[in-house]
């Protein structure tokens, strides 16, 4: 279970609370999406929740293509948009 | 990250368990605790980090699995042959038998600014709200079709969100014209009751015969255009109107995820609500000796169903495997025959809550209909009508729709039914077979190949 605090976010402080996901850590601070598609470079966010739909990729810590909806969050974390399909 | 076993339960000497459950919904939990009744050796295996599925979600489902070595956090990719289920991260587990309780994702149709940032699946508006406590939107739209929608909006109105409208594509009503089906499953109307007086209360407009046909805003959705409906389900001209709104949950009931039991070549059936289901034998035996199915993957029925399949699965495995059925003749009768109400219940709620006929007529020839590779409807179209593509694979093949990261499960069926329509001939289990079949059915990493 991950502890309250705050995860980076593009630079920017976003607090996290016990239990969540990165994406709900997100959504609750106000942020809808954090990726944009290869091809027309559209903003996506969460769309199914749970895993299926990877419209949720980001970068978690350096590493890219993390589903924001089933990462939890943790203090800390450095989460940044993905460009593309962060390849 | 496997758990440590619950109970005395040890794979035998030759390192395979009796029965493996991949899923641990209220299905693969029923069957898990129904086989380990009987003297099992069972592994319950899941992705997620604890049990439940989607309907506990982390909450305790209160089932005992004492003697099943649960292994959450365990998510199978890929299943080699002698029933070797490979799991990212861990060792391979072994069994004489496999059963499959992989559940069911949101079923989804295209239309113009689905793809805006705020515009989710009524089970992610479930999913985020349960699981961490956080409402989609400040004033959210739900819609699409089936009885799902009634708990979404009522536990956003409970947390303080405005709802501004649930809008459902099929017509209730159409329930009171088969009393016995409904007599069968009479939990399911009180709930559905319940969830009616909430809105009542709230004074949430519940609208039925409406569909949300298009989501409009910037860099997120800002408002929807919703219309009625037809009984044809066509739209009806002249009633389009906006509603504003921050967030939209929409979806047309849930469609299951079957890649694993379908790489073992586990044959598949058109169900009544138009989705590909895994066809199983009286016993929950999928045409492949040995290998089960539970719960929403044999058909979409809600968790009541699921779990009586389970059970019924738990026992059949552990009578295949030499054990004594857990189940009294009695139990077994009700069983059977609560299996075949809720049945009769889902056949009814697919055919009241059918996607609506009229929905390719919303798009527009840009509208994306493949979210991860960007295929908007023209190119689909120019596949099927110019280049005389025939059927779901050509088109796959021809401009990419379901070759992205979710590998078809939010558009094979959309783009499967697009491409009957266009051919003028039904949708069958072959088309949506084509976006179903997914050689890796889990991300892996380098290291676990
Ligand atoms: C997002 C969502 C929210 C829902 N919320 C509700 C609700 O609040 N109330 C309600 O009545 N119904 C809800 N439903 C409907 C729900 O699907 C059924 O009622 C019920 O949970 C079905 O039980 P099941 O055991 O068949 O599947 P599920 O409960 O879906 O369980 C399937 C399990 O299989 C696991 N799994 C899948 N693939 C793999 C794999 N490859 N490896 C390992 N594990 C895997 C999943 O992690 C999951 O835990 C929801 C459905 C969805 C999709
Ligand atoms: S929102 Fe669909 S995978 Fe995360």
């Amino acid at each position: 279970m991950s502890a309250s605090g705050h995860l980076i976010f593009d630079g920017r402080r976003v607090p996290v609370k016990p239990g969540q996901t990165v994406a709900a850590a997100l959504w609750a601070a106000g942020i809808r999406s954090w990726r944009t598609t290869r091809e027309t470079g559209a903003p996506r966010g969460v769309f199914c929740g749970i895993g299926v739909c990877f419209d949720c990729l980001v970068t978690i810590d350096g590493t890219p293509n993390q589903r924001a909806c089933l990462a939890p969050a943790s203090p800390g974390m450095v989460v940044t948009t993905q460009l593309g399909t962060g390849r | 990250m496997t758990s440590p076993p619950l109970g005395p339960s040890r794979p035998s000497p030759s390192g395979r368990y009796h029965v493996a459950v991949v899923g641990a919904g209220p299905a693969g939990l029923a069957v898990a605790a129904t086989a380990a009744a009987a003297g099992c050796r069972v592994a319950l295996l899941d992705a997620a980090p604890a049990v439940g599925g989607q309907y506990w979600r982390g909450r305790d489902p209160g089932v005992r699995l004492s003697g099943v070595d649960v292994m959450t956090g365990s998510a199978v990719w890929f299943v080699s042959p002698g029933f070797v289920l490979h799991r990212r991260g861990s060792d391979p587990v072994a069994a004489e038998r496999l059963v499959f309780a992989t559940g069911a994702y949101d079923r989804t149709l295209p239309f113009p600014g689905w793809d805006l940032p705020g515009v989710v699946t009524p089970g992610a508006a479930q999913a985020m709200l349960k699981g961490c406590g956080v409402p989609i939107g400040d004033r959210v739209v739900v819609a699409g079709a089936g009885p799902f929608l009634l708990p979404v909006a009522a536990g956003l109105l409970e947390a303080g969100v405005r709802v501004v409208g649930v809008y459902e594509a099929g017509d209730p009503t159409r329930y009171a014209r088969a009393p016995a089906a409904v007599a069968g499953a009479r939990g399911k109307a009180r709930e559905a009751m319940s969830y009616l007086a909430t809105l009542a209360r709230h004074r949430v407009p519940y609208r039925t015969r409406h569909a949300v046909l298009a989501a409009r805003g910037v860099a997120a959705v800002s408002a929807v255009e919703v219309g009625q409906l037809d009984r044809s389900g066509a739209l009806v001209p002249g009633s389009v109107r906006p509603v504003e709104c921050d967030a939209v949950a929409v979806g047309y009931g849930f469609t299951p995820q079957l890649e694993l039991p379908l790489a073992l070549g586990c044959a598949t059936r058109l169900d009544t609500d138009g989705s590909l289901v895994l066809a199983v034998d009286f016993a929950g035996q999928t045409t492949v000796p040995g290998v089960y199915a539970a719960g929403e993957v044999t058909g979409v029925g809600g968790a009541a169903l699921a779990e009586v399949e389970g059970r019924l699965v738990g026992a059949g495995v552990a009578v295949a495997t030499g054990h004594r059925s857990p189940l009294s003749e009695m139990e077994l009768t009700r069983l059977l025959r609560r299996r075949s109400a809720l049945r009769r219940f889902a056949a009814l709620m697919h055919r009241v809550h059918a996607p609506p006929a009229g929905w390719p007529e919303w798009l527009t020839e840009n509208t994306i209909v493949c979210r991860c590779e960007d295929v908007p409807v023209h190119r689909i179209r120019a596949a099927v009508t110019g280049l005389g593509a025939t059927d779901g694979r050509a088109v796959k093949a021809l401009c990419r729709p379901g070759m992205g990261w979710c590998q078809g499960r939010i558009c094979g069926y959309p783009v499967a039914e697009l491409t009957a329509r266009w051919r003028g001939r039904p949708l069958t289990a072959a088309d949506l077979a084509v976006f179903a079949h997914r050689p890796i059915a889990q991300p892996v990493r380098l290291g676990d190949l």
